[in-house]
């Protein structure tokens, strides 16, 4: 079995001046923040503030044009990378059975001890309530099995740290029940959670901070109480009380 | 028109009596273009993941470049294959000019790009929606480009039988390099031009018949099985 996800080593994780340029377009700018606290953090904010982006740049899926993310003091953080999975909004499931998108998974941590692979992947697929679909083409699910199959896959290997792009976004409330079900576990776990969403109520039901982002900026950082009780910005407050931010 | 109908009868009829010169040229036939579309295969399905995953300085002109082979002249090739293998060429001493052998290579070269182009863009397309994940997950770009070529198998299938259509109805390179010589290098188009020259219409028509069968069955097996993996969705 797997130890518990440990993230003590990855954190704080410290972003600083972070910017991100796309066609002489600045889409980050000068992004500053740290994170500290174990649990789960939501980043918000309008579409089109940069949320997904720092997402794919905390997770070294793309390169930064200037700044640096910092890892518990280390700034090259290919040696966090191991210890980190995503889900987008979009689950992109290979064109397999359930259970071969979770034997490739493991397949790709070949330190990992093959007798370990039967009781994981049957420890995954219980968790995402998958059992009865093990030989099922993964892409024949429904929306709300394909996202907790790919959170499943994410999870096999205990990430220290999870990054959640917006993944309940397009679906229904059962669906969406599951999905914060298994990142509740996760963060029980000891998983570190970032989770990108625009729902306010999810983000109240499961996050301890909320990172607010506008035009590519950190607009606000604080507890989730905080944040949705009494918003300091102007963007922030429209965002929360529902007013259109452009 | 009497002609015309006895041509097609004694046709029918090789076909159905398993005349031993047709089939001896079937089979010469598909040892040649299968082997031509296996070795293509390896080398144009490995180049087109290549291509589809890997970015680096001067892609653009790879693909530019690839993109422009797969409408090579096959008589040009066949003369090129020539020049090499004839005894005055550097490859002449190997001595396989006028064998199976040169037909395979000409085929190759023909077949090769036309493999390569349409599967890079097949393997691209997945390779776009595939990337952010397989990275996350800490995939190299090796393996990401053998995950392509796996999940990828049944688009891919239509490459192939792309390559092989290309294949089976290739006549000039074939014909420059193998000299359709009977009982060795005598292919089913090779043997149709021949015997339409000389009037000989029912050995032609037989093989033609056979050819127009082969492209339908083929056809059919391809659609079958992007059909089943469209249900499953494997496609």
């Amino acid at each position: 079995m797997l130890n518990e996800a440990n993230t003590a080593s990855l954190f704080p994780l410290v972003v600083k001046d972070l910017c991100y340029l796309a066609n002489n377009k600045v889409l980050i700018d000068q992004l500053t923040f740290s994170i500290e606290r174990p649990g789960l953090s939501a980043i918000m904010g309008p579409n089109g503030a940069g949320k997904s982006l720092s997402l794919r740049l905390l997770h070294g899926l793309i390169a930064p044009s200037r700044g640096t993310i910092s890892w518990a003091g280390v700034t090259n953080g290919s040696h966090v990378r191991a210890r980190q999975a995503m889900v987008f909004q979009k689950p992109v499931l290979l064109r397999r059975t359930v259970r071969d998108n979770l034997v490739y998974a493991l397949n790709i941590n070949c330190s990992l001890d093959k007798s370990l692979h039967e009781e994981l992947i049957g420890e995954a697929l219980k968790r995402a309530g998958l059992t009865g679909h093990t030989t099922s083409p993964a892409r024949r699910l429904s929306g709300g099995e394909q996202q907790r199959l790919a959170m499943a896959r994410a999870l096999m290997h205990r990430p220290a740290l999870l990054f959640l792009d917006e993944p309940t976004s397009s679906l229904d409330p059962n669906a969406t029940q599951a999905v914060e079900a298994l990142i509740e576990q996760a963060v029980n776990q000891g998983t570190k959670v970032i989770l990108v969403t625009h729902d306010i109520g999810q983000a109240r039901r499961l996050s301890d901070e909320i990172l607010f982002l506008n035009n590519g900026r950190l607009v606000e950082q604080g507890p989730t109480n905080e944040i949705l009780s009494g918003p300091q910005s102007r963007a922030a407050q429209q965002y929360f009380s529902g007013e259109i931010v452009i | 028109m009497t002609d015309l109908n006895e041509a097609i009868l004694k046709a029918f009829q090789l076909i159905k009596t398993a005349d031993a010169d047709l089939i001896e040229i079937v089979l010469l036939s598909f040892q040649v273009n299968g082997l031509a579309v296996l070795i293509s295969c390896i080398i144009g399905l490995s180049l087109g993941a290549f291509l589809a995953v890997y970015r680096f300085k001067g892609r653009t002109f790879c693909l530019i470049f690839i993109n422009a082979l797969m409408g090579l002249p096959p008589v040009v090739v066949g003369l090129i294959v020539y020049m090499y293998l004839s005894n005055a060429g550097p490859l002449g001493v190997l001595g396989l000019l006028y064998t199976p052998t040169a037909m395979v290579i000409a085929q190759t070269i023909l077949i090769t790009p036309i493999i390569a182009a349409l599967s890079r863009q097949t393997l691209e397309v997945m390779h776009n929606e595939y990337r952010e994940q397989l990275t996350s997950l800490g995939v190299t770009n090796w393996q990401m480009a053998k995950t392509l070529l796996w999940d990828g198998r049944y688009g891919l299938s239509t490459v192939v039988l792309a390559g092989f259509g290309r294949a089976i109805a290739e006549v000039g390179a074939v014909m420059i390099v193998g000299g359709n010589i009977n009982h060795l290098t005598r292919i089913m188009t090779t043997a149709i031009a021949l015997e339409t020259s000389k009037g000989h219409l029912s050995l032609a028509l037989a093989l033609g018949i056979i050819l127009i069968l082969l492209s339908f069955i083929i056809n059919g097996l391809v659609y079958a099985i992007n059909n089943a993996a469209e249900r499953y969705a494997y496609a």
